[in-house]
C-alpha cells in the first residue's frame, strides 16, 4: 500500500484520515465535512485500512466494537441461563448421583439442563471460549486504537494547517490589534487554566488532561492482567485447593503444605440465644449459630527432617480458625469450612459372667480409630478384637461390612478369654443391639461401659499466588476507568499571522462545558473573537433556558 | 423508649417527608408550568423537606447500627431500606449539580415504592451468622448497594427523557413498554397494599406439605392461599382452600404472593385509568413538558459513570476479597455473585454503546431501565426465587 503525501510534504501511512503533520484531511469525506471526526485523531487504523488477508478478517472481526458488545451481551445471557438451577457444585448429592438427582428434582426439565451440561456451565469449554474471545476482543481492540493513538498524540505539531482547524467543533475567526500580545496573553491564560502551552511562531497549542485518552486503554490492561491471572490458576503450583478432616486431640500433616502439621486442640459451636422469631421461625431454624471455630496448634518438621518424622515437630503458633479468620502462613491459609459433633472416640467395655453382670473381670478401652488388637485383663483373662468395622453395615457372605473409616456405628467380633474358658468365646457386639453368638451360647459378655466423644473440624487449605496479579489487575483496572470518566482531553490551537488575522479551534474528547468554560475566560481576557460551536443544534439554541441550568453536552469520543 | 423504637419512628418520618417533597416537586412543575417562570420557592421546599427526610432515614440508619451492634444491612428489610435511602442521597446529590425538578417528581416515589416494599419483609433485629461477622459486610454491601442506587438514578432520567419523547397519541412499541414500567410500580404498590391488608388483619393459614426433596415440612401463609404446596395438607386453615395445588419445584406461597400483588395492583392500575381517563405515563407526561432532553441525558449518563466504577468496587471487588476470607475462595459461581457480574457487563455494554456506537437519547434511556430492571432482578428474584450462598438476605 502506497503512503499518502500530504499537500504539506509529510508521507502519511496508508490509511491515514487526517494528516500527521499538519492536520488537512486526506479523504475525499473528510474534505468534504464540515466537522471532521477527531476520534483516535485520524490516525491510520490498522482495522479500518486493511481487509485483504485472513489475518485482516481475524483482526478485524475482534477489534470491532460491534463484536465486542455483542460478545458482552452472549456472555451475560450465558452467565444468566446458568442460574437457572442450581450448579452441581452446590448440589447437596454425591458425585456420581448428580445427573439423578437433576430428573428426580427438576422433572424433565432438569434432565434435560443437565445434559445440556448447563447444570455445570461455568466450566464447560464453550463458556470458557467465550470469555477468552472476549479477551482476545479487548486486546486487539486496544492494540488497533490505542498504539495509533498513542503516536498522534506524540507527535503532536503546535502548527495546524487552517482545513484542519476550520473542521473543528469549536472555531474562532478574526482580527486582533496586536499578534505578539494576543499570543502571549493566550499562553499565560491558558498557563493559569493548568494547560500545557507550546509555541511555534506564530502557532500556539495548549493542552491540558491528555492522560484522559488513555483512561480506557489502560483499564482494559487491567482487565487483561484480571484474566491472565484467572488463567495462571489453571497452571499446577500457583493454585493448591486441599481439603483436611482432623479430630480433636489428632495431629495430621497439612495437605498440600510440606512439612507442616496441625493439631485440632478443641472445636468449639456456639450459637445465638435469642428467641426464633420471624422467619428464621416460619424455616424452622431454630438455633442460629453465632461462631465455629477450632483452636488449633500449628507444627514445622525441622529442616532435613524424613518425611514421617513427628518427633520433632517445631511448634509456629497457637491460633483460633474461625469463620473469616483463616490461618495464614507462608502464603497458605486454612479456612473452617465444616464439622461434626460428637464423633465416637473411644468405646469401653467390661467383661462380664451373664450370670453376675455386676462383677466385672476387667474394663477394655478401645480407641476407635486404632484399636488395639488384643486386651490383656491379668488374672488369666484378656480379650482379642477379632474384626472391627468401623462404620457397620450388615453381614455379606458371613462377613461384617463397613460402609466408611469414620467411626459411626462401630462394631466388634471378640474372643473373650477367662480362666474358666480358656479357650475363648466368640461374640459379635454392635451398639444397642444383644450381641451376635455365632459359636455357640456363651457364658460371658462384653457389657457396654460407656463412650467418649470428640467433635471433628474441616478445614479448606489454600494458596493463591495468583491474588496479587488478580489484586494489581483489579486496580489498573479501577484507575483506568476514573481517568477515563471523570477526566477530559481539552486543546486549543491558536493561529495569529503577523498581519492580525487569527484562526482559533478547540477540541475536547468528552464534556464540551468545560471546554467552553475556559474558552469563555481566555476569549474575555486575551479579546478574542467569540467562538462558534458548529455543531450546537438551531432548535437549542432558540429554546429558552432555564434559569440557573448550565447547559452540558454529552459527545463523547474516546 | 428504646432505641430500636426510635430508629422505627425516624425511618416514617422519612417516609413521610419523601411523600411530602414528592407533592412539592409536583407542585414546584405544575407552578412553573402555569406561569411560564421557575417558581423556586416550592422547589427549594422541597429539596428541604427531602433533605430532612434523608436526614431523619440516616438516623434511622445509625440508631438501628447502634442498637444491632452492625450496620443495618443484613437482610432483606435492612438491605432494602439503605437501597431506597442511597437512592434518595445519590438524587440529592444529582439535584446539586444539575437542578432539575423533574428528577425529584419520580426518583423519590422510586425510593418510596422501594421503603415500602422493605417494610414487608420482617424488620426484627436478628443476630449475624458467624459468616456474615466481618468489617467487609460493611463495605461489601454499602459500597454496592451506593453503586446501584446511583445507577438507578440514570435509569429515573432515562425514564423522564421517555416520557417525555415517547409520542403518546399513537400506538406504538415504545407507548406500550413505557406504560408497562408504570404498570410495574402500580404492581409494587399492589404488593404492598395487599400485604399491609392481610397482616392488618393477622392473616395467617398453616399447611404441610412435601418439598421437592421428599421431606415433609410445615408453612405459613400470610395471604389466603390461592396456590398450595405440594400435597398440601391444612392444619389450620382460614376463610378458603387453595384453589390450585402446585407441583414440588413451584413455591405456591410466593406465587401466591405474586399472584394477589398482581391483583390488587390491576385493580388499582384500572382505577387510575378510570379516574384519570389517560395512560399513567399521559398522566406524568405534563409534568417532564419542560425539561431540557440534552441535560436529562446527560444526567442519565453522568450516573452511570459515576455509579458503574463504585458499583464494581463494591459488588465485585471488595465482594472477591470477603468472599476470599469468608469462603476460601474470590469467586464461586452463586447466583448472586453471577448476577452481579450480569449487571457489571451490562453497563460495560451501556457503556461502549454510547462511546462508540453513539447510543444516545432515547436507546440509552432504554438502556437504563433495563439495567435498573437487572439491579431489581438482582434483589427481588435473585434472593427470593434463587436460593444461593446469598439466600440469608431473604429473610
Amino acid at each position: 500500500m502506497e503512503n499518502i503525501i500530504c499537500a504539506c510534504g509529510h508521507s502519511n501511512p496508508y490509511g491515514t484520515k487526517l494528516c500527521e503533520k499538519c492536520g488537512r484531511p486526506l479523504t475525499e469525506e473528510g474534505k468534504e465535512t464540515k466537522v471532521v471526526d477527531m476520534r483516535y485523531d485520524g490516525m491510520a487504523i490498522r482495522s479500518k485500512t486493511y481487509n485483504k488477508t485472513f489475518i485482516d478478517k481475524i483482526w478485524n472481526f475482534f477489534s470491532s466494537v460491534k463484536v465486542g458488545i455483542t460478545l458482552i451481551i452472549i456472555t451475560l445471557v450465558a452467565a444468566s441461563i446458568g442460574t437457572i438451577l442450581p450448579q452441581e457444585m452446590y448440589v447437596n448429592a454425591p458425585e456420581a448421583n448428580k445427573a439423578e438427582y437433576y430428573e428426580k428434582v427438576y422433572g424433565w426439565f432438569g434432565k434435560v439442563y443437565n445434559n445440556l451440561g448447563l447444570s455445570d456451565l461455568y466450566t464447560t469449554v464453550w463458556f470458557q471460549i467465550l470469555v477468552g474471545m472476549l479477551a482476545i476482543s479487548i486486546i486487539v481492540a486496544s492494540l488497533d486504537r490505542g498504539i495509533p493513538l498513542h503516536k498522534s498524540l506524540k507527535n503532536q505539531r503546535v502548527k495546524r494547517h487552517e482545513s484542519f482547524m476550520k473542521r473543528q467543533r469549536i472555531i474562532a475567526e478574526g482580527q486582533v490589534q496586536n499578534p505578539d500580545e494576543t499570543l502571549d496573553k493566550v499562553e499565560q491564560k491558558m498557563t493559569e487554566l493548568k494547560y500545557k502551552v507550546r509555541r511555534d511562531g506564530s502557532a500556539l497549542l495548549a493542552e491540558r488532561g491528555r492522560f484522559a485518552r488513555y483512561g480506557p486503554y489502560i483499564n482494559h490492561v487491567g482487565l487483561i492482567i484480571f484474566l491472565a491471572g484467572v488463567m495462571l490458576r489453571l497452571v499446577p503450583g500457583f493454585h493448591v485447593d486441599e481439603t483436611i478432616w482432623i479430630r480433636e486431640g489428632e495431629t495430621r500433616a497439612i495437605p498440600g503444605m510440606d512439612g507442616y502439621f496441625i493439631k485440632n486442640n478443641e472445636f468449639t459451636l456456639e450459637t445465638h440465644d435469642n428467641k426464633p422469631q420471624g422467619e428464621q421461625l416460619a424455616q424452622g431454624v431454630n438455633v442460629m449459630a453465632k461462631n465455629y471455630q477450632t483452636d488449633v496448634t500449628l507444627y514445622k518438621q525441622p529442616e532435613g527432617a524424613l518425611p514421617g518424622d513427628l518427633d520433632n515437630l517445631e511448634k509456629v503458633k497457637d491460633y483460633s480458625i474461625r469463620v473469616n479468620h483463616p490461618l495464614k502462613e507462608n502464603g497458605f491459609a486454612l479456612y473452617q469450612m465444616n464439622y461434626r459433633l460428637n464423633e465416637l472416640k473411644q468405646m469401653n467395655f467390661n467383661l462380664v459372667n451373664k450370670a453376675n453382670e455386676d462383677e466385672s473381670l476387667g474394663q477394655i478401652e478401645i480407641d476407635l480409630t486404632n484399636p488395639k488388637k488384643e486386651y490383656d485383663l491379668g488374672n488369666g483373662s484378656s480379650v482379642e478384637i477379632l474384626i472391627y468395622t468401623p462404620d457397620f453395615s450388615g453381614f455379606e457372605n458371613g462377613e461384617p461390612q463397613t460402609k466408611t473409616s469414620i467411626p459411626n456405628n462401630p462394631a466388634f467380633l471378640f474372643r473373650m478369654k477367662t480362666p474358666e474358658t480358656p479357650k475363648g468365646e466368640v461374640s459379635f457386639v454392635e451398639i444397642m443391639k444383644p450381641p451376635l453368638e455365632p459359636l455357640g451360647e456363651n457364658k460371658y459378655r462384653m457389657k457396654f461401659a460407656g463412650a467418649d466423644t470428640r467433635d471433628s473440624s474441616n478445614f479448606t487449605i489454600r494458596k493463591d499466588s495468583t491474588v496479587p496479579i488478580l489484586f494489581v489487575g483489579g486496580i489498573i483496572f479501577m484507575i483506568g476507568v476514573v481517568i477515563g470518566s471523570y477526566w477530559n482531553h481539552r486543546r486549543l490551537w491558536l493561529q495569529v499571522e503577523p498581519d492580525g488575522r487569527v484562526l482559533m479551534a478547540a477540541h475536547v474528547n468528552k464534556n464540551m462545558f468545560s471546554m467552553k468554560k475556559d474558552l469563555d475566560a481566555v476569549t474575555s481576557f486575551a479579546e478574542l473573537p467569540q467562538y462558534e460551536d458548529q455543531l450546537e443544534k438551531p432548535e437549542d439554541a432558540e429554546k429558552p433556558k432555564k434559569r440557573g441550568i448550565k447547559k452540558k453536552e454529552g459527545d463523547s469520543t474516546l | 423508649m428504646s432505641l430500636i423504637d426510635i430508629s422505627g419512628n425516624l425511618l416514617f418520618v422519612a417516609f413521610i417527608a419523601y411523600l411530602v417533597a414528592t407533592l412539592l416537586f409536583g407542585g414546584s412543575i405544575k407552578q412553573s408550568n402555569a406561569t411560564g417562570k421557575n417558581t423556586d420557592k416550592w422547589g427549594k421546599l422541597a429539596i428541604i423537606v427531602t433533605i430532612i427526610g434523608f436526614l431523619s432515614q440516616l438516623g434511622y440508619f445509625i440508631t438501628r447500627w447502634i442498637y444491632t451492634g452492625h450496620a443495618p444491612v443484613s437482610n432483606m428489610f435492612e438491605f432494602t431500606t439503605a437501597f431506597g435511602m442511597f437512592i434518595v442521597a445519590a438524587f440529592i446529590l444529582i439535584y446539586f449539580i444539575y437542578r432539575l425538578t423533574a428528577l425529584g417528581l419520580i426518583a423519590l416515589p422510586v425510593a418510596l415504592l422501594i421503603i415500602a416494599y422493605a417494610a414487608m419483609f420482617p424488620n426484627e433485629v436478628s443476630p449475624l451468622v458467624p459468616s456474615l461477622q466481618s468489617h467487609w459486610l460493611t463495605i461489601h454491601v454499602i459500597t454496592a448497594a451506593l453503586g446501584q442506587s446511583i445507577l438507578a438514578i440514570s435509569a429515573v432520567a432515562g425514564l423522564i427523557y421517555l416520557l417525555k419523547v415517547v409520542d403518546l397519541k399513537k400506538p406504538s412499541k415504545q407507548r406500550f413498554w413505557l406504560e408497562a414500567v408504570m404498570f410495574f410500580l402500580v404492581v409494587v404498590i399492589g404488593f404492598v397494599v395487599a400485604t399491609s391488608i392481610f397482616s392488618a388483619m393477622g392473616y395467617e393459614s398453616n399447611y404441610t406439605y412435601v418439598d421437592k426433596e421428599g421431606t415433609e415440612r410445615q408453612i405459613t401463609y400470610n395471604m389466603p392461599p390461592l396456590f398450595g404446596m405440594n400435597e398440601y395438607k391444612a392444619v389450620e386453615e382460614h376463610g378458603m382452600s387453595p384453589l390450585v395445588e402446585m407441583p414440588a419445584l413451584i413455591n405456591a406461597k410466593k406465587l401466591t404472593t405474586v399472584v394477589w400483588s398482581l391483583l390488587v395492583g390491576s385493580i388499582l392500575y384500572l382505577l387510575i385509568r378510570l379516574i384519570g381517563r389517560r395512560r399513567i405515563s399521559a398522566i406524568f407526561q405534563p409534568f417532564v413538558q419542560r425539561v431540557n432532553l440534552h441535560l436529562v441525558d446527560e444526567i442519565g449518563y453522568r450516573s452511570v459513570l459515576i455509579g458503574f466504577p463504585v458499583f464494581t468496587l463494591g459488588a465485585l471487588i471488595f465482594a472477591m476479597i470477603w468472599a476470599q476470607q469468608a469462603w476460601s475462595r474470590f469467586w464461586g459461581w452463586d447466583p448472586k455473585e453471577v448476577w452481579a457480574l450480569i449487571t457489571w457487563l451490562f453497563y460495560a455494554a451501556f457503556l461502549h454503546l454510547r462511546l462508540s456506537k453513539g447510543w444516545e437519547g432515547e436507546k440509552s434511556a432504554w438502556l437504563a431501565l433495563i439495567g435498573f430492571g437487572i439491579i431489581l432482578f438482582n434483589l427481588i428474584a435473585v434472593n427470593l426465587i434463587i436460593a444461593g450462598l446469598h439466600s440469608y438476605a431473604a429473610s
